[in-house]
């Protein structure tokens, strides 16, 4: 089933998520994030998976009264990232982020690109722009803005700003990075770049998708979890849940009976 | 078809032809109301016109006795003097010596004061901070006048020996406390418009609070605080009591704060107190200063307006 060979880059352990008000939205989730594979979480709204994903950057302590339980492994220092002593600035270096709706920062293209390095305290030009060229080719939007650096992002086009969210994602050279429904807000021929974009940056990352759409879950992942009210009702590799799900929940779900 | 759409219209019609007499008086009442708002919106605009129109009439007076080039060249001002003189400057001077000194305590502070507010308070702090902050606002001008020259230019002399009684520092920091609230509320409202989305894009890239609320959070608010700042320098600059009080009533070509100094609020309100016959060149002068005042704030809502289009949030 899981071939023994390929390296887990970060498991869930027992991984439950509590929202301020006692809403349990991740129910004891165990799962592992294989290196340089493309995990996709798919489910109905509501089922936790973005909950899920937002747990491995800690994005849910900008709110209080949020509680994880459970363990969050990195490897290959095995580093339990929801421990209290851990940084949760260090665990975001770490694992990038890239969001439904693209959201640049009021700046220029460039800025944008090099906001990463910024508040890691890089003053040194030549790397800085050395890293805005390479994330931004690693993006594939380099060709179309390398003469227009210093216009301000918001001129770009919706599926141009996701790619410069991703760019600006991969100029800090993440282990990890996640994508939160990163083609919901673009029309298909985006949509489509954006997909070739995470088939390639795999040779460099680990990947961990939540979509909502499953024909792209099928398209683009190695590894496919199904969730349902907070719980993993499967996980296995992609192939293997679209063709032989060994539960019922997750057949009924992808032949669409449900959902 | 042709029958269907028959039928159709034989068993429309009557209903339609009742619904629109309906709608006629509906409609009568719908204008009626339309008027009545359209005239309380226009009272504003017609008492702005009003106000613009006597300053220009008046004014125009004034500028047939004395000429354009004296009125912004000379540096002295003594239009109530046996030998009258009319330049503006040391009544600009001094306004704009206030204002900076103002500015220089409200904007910092005002800045800091949102940006605490917006990215770092707590939801309960917030909640407290704010109407107190407002509740500023609300202070009469009057109890800020007597607060500068009884409190703080008394501390002031402490500090800087030889300071006369009547300064502009002490009415421009006055001022400056006074504008902080609007400031730092226009501000922290502009801040928090900013959507939580662009504020998680940064944290997720392992930036601080700090560097967010500097970064991210400020710039993309910048069209909002530019209009605080205006909105502040605006009413610093039309600012009469607190100056007429404390600041001096001797118009004085100077832009150091430590002297006493005349604004144009401050001579128009000396001026309008006393019993000057009315169309005397005194009494126009008033209008003359008044206009210059007017000016000075219309210029300043345009670049405020300019502004606010050019940085214009996108998001």
């Amino acid at each position: 089933m899981m071939t023994s060979t390929t390296p887990v880059k970060a498991e869930a352990r027992n991984l439950s998520f509590f929202y301020n008000g006692g809403n349990n939205a991740v129910k004891n989730v165990s799962m592992p994030l294989y290196e340089n594979k493309i995990t996709a979480l798919i489910g109905p709204s509501g089922c936790g998976k973005s909950t899920f994903l937002r747990c491995f950057n800690r994005m849910h302590d900008l709110y209080p009264g949020n509680k994880y339980e459970g363990q969050i492994i990195m490897h290959p220092d095995d580093t339990n990232i929801l421990e209290k002593n851990v940084d949760p600035i260090e665990v975001r270096m770490r694992i990038s982020m890239v969001f439904q709706k693209p959201n640049p920062f009021p700046k220029s293209i460039y800025e944008n690109v090099a906001y990463g390095l910024r508040v890691r305290g890089e003053k040194n030009r030549r790397i800085v722009d050395d890293k805005v060229e390479e994330a931004l080719k690693g993006a594939a939007l380099w060709n179309e803005v390398k003469d227009r650096l210093q216009d301000l992002a918001f001129n770009l086009s919706g599926g141009q700003q996701q790619r410069l969210c991703i760019a600006r994602a991969l100029a800090t050279d993440p282990e990890i990075m996640l994508f939160d429904e990163p083609t919901s807000a673009l029309d298909p021929i985006a949509t489509a770049n954006i997909e070739e974009l995470m088939s390639e940056l795999r040779n460099k990352l680990t990947i961990l998708v939540v979509t909502h759409n499953m024909q792209q879950a099928a398209r683009v992942s190695d590894y496919t979890a199904y969730m349902y009210l907070g719980e993993l009702i499967e996980h296995g590799e992609t192939d293997r849940i679209f063709t032989r799900p060994t539960r019922k929940e997750t057949e009924d779900y992808i032949t669409g009976k449900f959902g | 078809m042709n029958t269907v759409t028959q039928v159709l219209n034989n068993s429309l019609t009557p209903q339609i032809s009742d619904r629109l007499s309906k709608n006629f008086n509906r409609h009568l009442k719908e204008r009626v109301i339309e008027f009545i708002l359209m005239l309380a919106a226009f009272s504003a605009v017609l008492t702005t016109a009003a106000i613009m129109g006597i300053l220009l009439y008046e004014s125009y007076g004034f500028f047939e006795h004395v000429s354009i080039a004296d009125f912004l060249t000379d540096t002295v001002w003594t239009p109530l003097f046996e030998n009258p003189r009319y330049g503006i400057l040391p009544l600009v001077s001094g306004t704009l010596t206030v204002t900076g000194v103002a500015l220089l305590i409200a904007i910092p502070i005002g800045t800091i004061s949102a940006i605490y507010l917006s990215e770092f308070a707590s939801h309960r702090v917030r909640e407290t901070v704010k109407p107190i902050l407002e509740l500023l606002a609300g202070v009469p001008t009057i109890v800020f006048g007597f607060f500068a020259l009884l409190f703080i230019t008394p501390l002031l002399q402490k500090i800087i020996p030889g300071l006369p009684t009547f300064n502009m520092l002490s009415s421009g920091i006055v001022i400056g406390i006074m504008i902080i609230p609007y400031i730092a509320s226009l501000s922290e409202d502009a801040m928090r418009a900013v959507p939580m989305s662009m504020r998680e894009g940064s944290y997720a890239m392992g930036a601080t609070r700090f560097q967010t609320a500097i970064r991210v959070v400020t710039p993309a608010a910048i069209s909002g605080i530019v209009a605080a700042y205006i909105l502040g320098i605006s009413r610093a600059i039309g600012e009469t009591m607190v100056v007429a009080i404390a600041a001096g009533q001797q118009p004085n070509l100077t832009f150091n704060p430590m002297d006493a100094a005349a604004t144009i609020t401050a001579y128009i309100v000396q001026v309008a107190m006393g019993d000057l016959p009315h169309g005397s060149i005194g009494y126009q002068s008033i209008f003359a200063a008044g206009l210059v005042l007017m000016l000075m704030t219309l210029t300043l809502n345009i670049i405020g307006h300019i502004t606010r289009k050019r940085y214009s949030e996108r998001y």
